[in-house]
């Protein structure tokens, strides 16, 4: 019995009971909720499936293969796996692609391998930065963005390197 | 436009690289199995995914979020001085950091974008320090759990999709230190 292993069913019911204690239906929010969900699902099928496509296809022709090798040595240095080069590329750029490439990894190398594991904290603690800083600076209409970039792709350099170093911490190779 | 770029540069690179090894075979029916997989992908963690976005729903109905962004006022008022003097700009940013953090991507654009206009106003289209910062902590994910990914780990057959919770916590706040570290860093010298 280890921690996580409580989340779920803990988080469950203490919402459930909160929730009606603050006298909300509870049933019909996770049902609408979940609707929502769905469509969200519905949204990214379509990129899923492109991306996916070209995935498969650049693994296959062994075109990923040779960009790991070219990253490796950088890094290396900084304890990341070269395996998840190509998701370090995808991630700051396409979310939908960065779940795609993700989800690859997991797949092929098992869900509950160091890489596997790799891949899906690098996922959980990153975020689609060039698309966040184009939201947030357009929508207040800012074109000087100064540091903004280097700062946030620093977070991202890190958060990697971090997603690596805490699989190792807590998991081991 | 971006994306389109990427996916025609993999694809090219994939049938350049697919005549070089040899390999076209093996290309030909990846681009097949592929497509098949998205959307197998997509059923296998739809069920994960959308029982979470009901969670989401019952927490913001019954003001859990609000909840949440009341604790973040004390930190943000260190990091965001003169936004937290505003105090619609410091509700939109304490909602923007609780809508992250349960995960509900979707409520917390808006609500970030909001703070973001307020605390334009007077720069001129030159981003402030603590715009800069508000920015930084937005393209750092901070989620406390990271359901999209657990959805991938169930739907692949993982025996606790949800025990990579405490490296998920650790290397969020690692990437996130690092990024207003090295804001507060370049902020010293990078004037407009």
């Amino acid at each position: 019995m280890d921690f996580s292993s409580f989340v779920v069913p803990t988080l469950l019911s203490a919402v459930a009971v909160y929730a009606l204690f603050k006298k909300v239906d509870v049933y019909s929010a996770l049902t609408t909720g979940a609707g929502e969900g769905l469509n969200v699902m519905i949204r990214i099928l379509p990129a899923l499936i492109g991306l996916l496509t070209a995935v498969y296809m650049f693994r296959a022709s062994g075109a990923m293969a040779w960009f790991a090798q070219l990253l490796s040595p950088a890094l290396e240095i900084l304890g990341i796996p070269p395996e998840t080069a190509a998701l370090l590329l995808v991630r700051p750029v396409s979310g939908s692609g960065a779940l795609a490439v993700g989800s690859d990894l997991i797949k092929s190398y098992g869900p509950d391998s160091y890489l596997g594991r790799v891949a899906a904290v690098m996922l959980g603690s990153t975020e689609t930065t060039f698309y966040t800083i184009a939201v947030y600076f357009g929508a207040a209409g800012i074109t000087k963005t100064r540091y903004t970039i280097p700062a946030a792709l620093t977070a991202d350099l890190a958060g990697f390197a971090a997603a690596a170093f805490a699989v190792r911490l807590f998991f081991g190779t | 436009m971006a994306m389109a770029w990427v996916w025609t540069i993999m694809v090219v690179l994939s049938l350049v690289f697919g005549l070089a090894t040899g390999q076209m075979a093996a290309v030909g029916k990846a681009a097949l199995e592929g497509a098949e997989s998205a959307v197998e992908l997509c059923i296998a963690m739809a069920g994960v995914i959308c029982l979470w976005t009901g969670v989401m729903e019952i927490m913001s109905r019954c003001g859990l979020t609000e909840k949440l962004a009341k604790c973040f006022r004390p930190l943000l008022r260190r990091l965001l001085p003169r936004a937290s003097r505003d105090t619609e700009a410091l509700a939109a940013v304490s909602a923007n950091l609780s809508a992250n953090l349960l995960g509900l991507g979707n409520a917390a654009t808006p609500l970030g974008i909001r703070a973001a206009r307020r605390m334009a106003r007077g720069c001129e289209g030159v981003a402030s320090d603590e715009l800069c910062r508000l920015v930084v902590l937005n393209t750092a994910s901070i989620q406390l759990l990271p359901t999209t990914v657990a959805g991938v780990r169930a739907a692949c057959g993982s025996a606790a999709p949800f025990d990579i919770l405490p490296a998920v916590w650790l290397a969020s706040i690692l990437s996130v230190t690092a990024g207003l570290l090295m804001a507060r860093l370049l902020s010293r010298v990078w004037r407009c």
